[in-house]
């Protein structure tokens, strides 16, 4: 079967130890996680966790479900390249060195819709935001001028489908509802089963 | 306002809230504060001392299983802890509701190695339903009760709480609210009434459907219903391990078990049946054999509360998912009334093969060594297959699981998932704090119970009733069987040499018998059972006796052997 780039969204509650969980589903079927971030939502409370990896249709389903079976997640869905809006953030500390009499850099950042951060007597930093494709060109471009350290962030996405996490929230509760319903059924504490049926 | 009591006071404020009167478990440090005050709550709550952790967590297990409660096992920090473990895993992978309590160093300690400090919380998270640290005592109520509610509710499974000693000992205002509502958590899935008419018409048009019963019928306390449903419709069913004893072994729609050492009919007839109802159950590999070719021909329908479950080793035409007693209740109102009968007969033809072939031989020989299946023979023939039968794992479990006939619901406690050796004993010892009107009977090998042999002193000290039955055939036999069949008979560390087990039974006040012959088997059976408390039989048994049907490893279903 074909692998391709998924983005997995979670929506979690805040359960110290739930990445400790999260990260076990993955690590059990061997599957490497390309990167992770979480953040709160939206919604005060709820956590959403980005992560990306490469994997079948197969595997990402049975990935997906296991991760909605922990207590603490609300919802987890996964989604193709197409259907989310994505970006990464990197930044570069360039050493002074290489810059001298030369506005190179200057114009690297320009070009690239990079911006400066920090100028300091011995280096500058520089920060990108946009694909990891982006940002790898432009630490490329940046190497010949001493790259002294270089970091990119885990992947942030929003879906583009017009369903947000509200609606998830009123699905949830619905369907609470109805599991109470037919708990209360199953413990004998009714026999009507048209509240449920 | 709450009324005011230290964390270790409102932990068995909890248990008691929770209805809770049994508890298994073993002091140490951490939890001695809980042990303090239980002391007060004697009268109502009865904690059994058992003689490793290990057994604490089986014999938990079990007493959930025959109870119909969730069972409570206590532990300490550290060793107390991690010798909980197995029983957790056995718990969990079976889905048994169990909450476990540990008790945990003073939350300043934690992450310093203090002394007896494990990371409980991080070593059972891949094999429990929930797990949590508690380190203030303002948390325990409600952790504790979240832990009920989770472990019993939808797919059933353990729930770890570990409480620091400060918070035991740190005061909070008690206060208790039963299944508190936890927003992302709904166990009990609407019913998709689409899956519910496009299986009845599946059903409806079959003319070769097979039912495979699972423990999801038990579990969901589905009996009732998924007889009628059967009947209804008149449709064979094939129980996976853990399902049998949910319909009668003596139905007349009963094929018997599936999988590896099932019966010859419902394996070979999963790829010949056109539609394969299968409930509560989840396609281990011990009942499937080679997926690539299992049950190609038919539709399957998947009753399946748990959605991570369904198209995971089988994909199926129609996923029905949902509790298993909603799911009838749904379902039998569009099911027709049908017959089947050349079908069944057909499964008729192919069990008389494995009489003639298997059975026979197994369960009534008439020379040679005692075997195995001789042994649950009688002990089924002699209880009517009223008792409770609880294995080991090995060839005792496939045995005992063939030739035991089960006329009640929860008559077969067994590892299924795990394949747990050591199980047993601890495993009988939990059925029979519950169950007194019934035999308890324990079916071990004599690999399986020197695992935990010595809970025979908790049964001792718990004046407890359990029939223990081992068949010693000097091996690890259902090992030595795979080095017979694969490994051109090369015993590796298989053979055993073993105590006297009668007089280790009697040093713990339990009387005992040992049989070497065919003609004193009968008699020392009915001795047993006829012996008030607790009775260990030995049964020296053939010592490379296998067994059989078997679908070899890698295998498929259709190519099940008889020898
Ligand atoms: C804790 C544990 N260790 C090892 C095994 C592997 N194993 C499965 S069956 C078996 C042999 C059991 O021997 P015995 O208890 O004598 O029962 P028999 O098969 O002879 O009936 C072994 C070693 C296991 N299932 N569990």
């Amino acid at each position: 079967m074909e692998k391709q780039q998924y983005t997995i969204i979670i929506f979690t509650e805040n359960h110290i130890g739930l990445l400790n969980r999260v990260s076990i589903v993955f690590t059990r079927r061997h599957l490497n996680i390309d990167s992770i971030t979480a953040s709160e939502s939206e919604v005060k409370g709820v956590y959403r966790y980005t992560i990306v990896l490469v994997t079948t249709q197969k595997q990402i389903e049975k990935v997906v479900s296991q991760l909605e079976k922990l207590v603490e997640v609300l919802r987890a869905s996964y989604y193709l390249e197409e259907e989310v809006i994505h970006q990464e953030i990197a930044l570069y500390k360039v050493d002074s060195a290489g810059l001298a009499n030369s506005n190179e850099v200057e114009k690297l950042v320009r070009y690239n819709n990079a911006r400066i951060l920090a100028i300091e007597k011995d280096y500058i930093v520089i920060e990108k935001t946009g694909y990891k494709a982006e940002t790898q060109e432009l630490f490329e471009k940046l190497e010949p001028f001493g790259v002294l350290q270089f970091v990119r962030s885990g992947r942030v996405a929003l879906t583009k489908q017009r369903k947000e996490l509200t609606s998830y929230l009123k699905e949830i509760e619905k369907a609470s509802e109805k599991s109470d319903k037919i708990r209360e059924w199953k413990l004998n504490k009714t026999d009507d089963t048209a509240m449920w049926l | 306002m709450g009324i005011k009591m230290r964390g270790s006071m409102a932990v068995i404020q909890s248990l008691l809230a929770e209805h809770v009167d049994t508890i298994f478990g073993y002091p140490g440090g951490a939890i001695m504060p809980i042990y303090d005050d239980l002391l007060q709550h004697e009268d109502k709550i009865h904690h059994i001392l058992v003689r490793h952790e290990q057994g604490a967590a089986h014999a938990t297990q079990a007493y959930s299983q025959v109870s119909g409660k969730v069972g409570v096992c206590f532990g300490t920090s550290g060793p107390g802890a991690t010798n909980l473990i197995t029983g957790i895993a056995n718990a969990q992978i079976d889905s048994v509701p169990m909450v476990v309590i540990t008790a945990q160093v003073p939350s300043p300690l934690i992450g310093t190695d203090a002394f007896q400090e494990t990371d409980v919380v991080g070593l059972t998270m891949p094999i429990t339903k929930w797990n949590v640290q508690i380190t203030d005592a303002e948390d325990i109520p409600e952790a504790i009760a979240k832990a009920f509610y989770i472990a019993v509710s939808g797919r059933p499974g353990v729930v770890v709480i570990d409480i620091t000693k400060d918070a035991l000992l740190n005061q909070l205002e008690f206060e208790y609210e039963k299944a508190p509502k936890i927003r992302s958590y709904f166990p009990y899935p609407a019913i998709n009434m689409q899956s519910i008419d496009a299986a009845a018409e599946l059903i409806n048009k079959s003319k070769k459907p097979l039912v495979l019963l699972g423990h999801g019928v038990l579990i969901g306390k589905a009996e009732n219903l998924f007889r009628e449903f059967v009947e209804k419709a008149e449709i064979p069913v094939a129980s996976t391990l853990l399902g049998l004893s949910a319909f009668p072994s003596s139905h007349k729609l009963f094929v018997g078990m599936l999988g590896m050492h099932g019966n010859y009919a419902p394996n070979i007839k999963t790829n010949e049946a056109d539609v394969i109802i299968a409930i509560g159950m989840r396609f281990d590999d011990r009942v499937t054999g080679r997926i690539a070719d299992y049950a190609r021909q038919a539709k399957i329908i998947h009753i399946e509360i748990d959605k991570s479950e369904i198209n995971k080793n089988i994909e199926v035409n129609v996923a029905v998912h949902a509790d298993v007693k909603t799911a009838l209740t749904a379902l039998l109102p569009k099911i027709q009334a049908n017959a089947h009968s050349s079908w069944l007969n057909e499964f008729k033809e192919l069990e008389a093969i494995e009489i003639e072939k298997v059975i026979k031989k197994e369960c009534t020989p008439e020379s040679g060594k005692i075997r195995q299946g001789e042994v649950v023979h009688l002990l089924s023939e002699k209880t009517k297959g009223h008792a409770i039968l609880v294995t080991d794992v090995g060839q005792n479990q496939m045995m005992g699981a063939r030739y035991f006939k089960f006329e009640n619901p929860n008559s077969l406690i067994t590892s299924g998932g795990l394949g747990t050796m050591g199980f047993g004993l601890p495993a009988a010892m939990g059925v029979s704090v519950v169950v007194k009107d019934r035999p308890v009977i324990a079916f071990l090998g004599d690999g399986g119970i020197q695992m935990t042999i010595q809970e025979l002193g908790t049964i001792m000290q718990e004046n407890l009733a359990v029939k223990i039955v081992v068949v010693n055939n000097n091996f690890l036999g259902m090992v030595r069987q795979w080095q017979d069949m694969f490994m051109s008979k090369r015993y590796a560390a298989t053979h055993m040499v073993t105590p006297d087990f009668i007089k280790i039974a009697e040093g713990y006040n339990i009387k005992g018998r040992k049989v070497e012959k065919r003609e004193e088997l009968s008699a020392a059976i009915d001795e047993m059972f006829a012996t008030e408390g607790s009775f260990l039989l030995e049964v020296m048994v053939e010592k490379e006796g296998n067994v059989f049907p078997m679908i070899t490893p890698g295998a498929s279903v259709s190519e099940i052997v008889l020898e």
